[in-house]
């Protein structure tokens, strides 16, 4: 699972009807301090509510489709929650 | 997912049988600035993207698969929506194909989501009033 | 899946038991204008492509399907032969 930050938004009338009624969001995947790392973009399935500038904890790949409502949906990655905070062992 | 362009589509005859009815297509991914990202891909189409079109490129296999509603095809990548609209917080936007009429009813709003309310003992993740608790 | 060019034939004595039988050829990544991109690989074949055919191929577990009910133990294989590809004229990124 990846760290990353709510950056954006898709809106794509035409898709698979399985698709209707989720949230597409631009996420980018962000280092445990917070900073952006080097790498590309996601687009992610929203399955929490999250909003822009949120920092998310997302699944890809397979297991994707085990989130909560992505079962039989062609998704392979999902947000599945919004972080509160995180605490990095500095020794 | 990703986002990618349509630059063309192949023709083959000799293929894996559960690759047969569907278009095949040529992409490009896209970073968010439209630049290309990587090597062009070959994906099955679900939802009968043209050439030039922004689309919604899935990358698993099981999601390619469910896609094209066929089990144990060997594929591992296909579109599954094309880009009406992508916007960034930056402000930045970028707006292709949006159908005629405008968007669909029911599409989210294209503005900033409101912030959760956060309670006392949430506070931002990075900036802690207190150390924490070893 | 990803375009390629079959560039050559691999042959191997010792292998894994359920590799006998599985054609292994080498194959070059192409990427944009077909120029070759990347290191290349070896794959599993199910169409009977030839050297220096465009071919295209799946990666991961799911290019183990077209073997089954046999568990071939591969992670590229090529699933089609390229006759044409049409590049259509807003082919910029």
């Amino acid at each position: 699972m990846l760290l990353a930050r709510v950056v954006g938004t898709v809106v794509a009338t035409r898709k698979d009807p399985r698709l209707e009624g989720f949230k597409l969001l631009i996420v980018k995947p962000v280092a445990p301090d917070g900073k952006e790392e080097q790498g590309g973009y996601l687009i992610a399935v929203d399955t929490v509510s999250a909003g822009n500038r949120e920092l998310v904890i997302t699944v890809a790949g397979s297991s994707a489709r085990m989130a909560d409502g992505c079962k039989d949906k062609p998704v392979d990655c999902v947000i599945v929650g919004i972080v509160d905070g995180v605490d990095v062992d500095k020794t | 997912m990703l986002i990618a362009r349509v630059i063309g589509d192949l023709t083959a005859t000799r293929k894996h049988p559960s690759h047969e009815g569907q278009k095949i297509l040529l992409v490009q991914p896209l970073e968010l600035d439209g630049r290309p990202r990587g090597n062009p891909a070959v994906a099955l189409d679900s939802v009968s993207a043209g050439i030039g079109d922004r689309v919604l490129l899935v990358q698993d296999g099981f999601a390619a698969m469910t896609s094209i509603g066929r089990p144990q095809s060997p594929i591992d990548m296909a579109v599954v929506g094309v880009v009406d609209l992508v916007e960034l917080v930056d402000g930045g936007r970028s707006a292709e194909s949006v159908p005629a009429g405008g968007l669909a009813p029911g599409s989210p709003p294209l503005r900033k989501h409101a912030k959760k309310k956060r309670t006392e003992q949430q506070s931002h993740p990075f900036e802690r009033d207190e150390p924490p608790v070893k | 899946m990803f375009l390629g060019r079959v560039i050559g034939r691999v042959w191997s004595t010792v292998k894994n038991p359920a590799l006998e039988s599985q054609r292994l050829l080498l194959v070059q990544p192409l990427g944009a204008g077909l120029q070759p991109s990347g290191k290349t690989l070896v794959c599993t074949d199910i169409t009977g492509a030839g050297a220096g055919e465009l071919i295209y191929w799946c990666r991961g577990r799911e290019s183990s399907f077209p073997f089954l009910p046999q568990e071939v133990p591969t992670d590229a294989t090529i699933v089609g032969i390229v006759d044409s590809v049409n590049l259509g004229k807003k082919a910029e990124g």
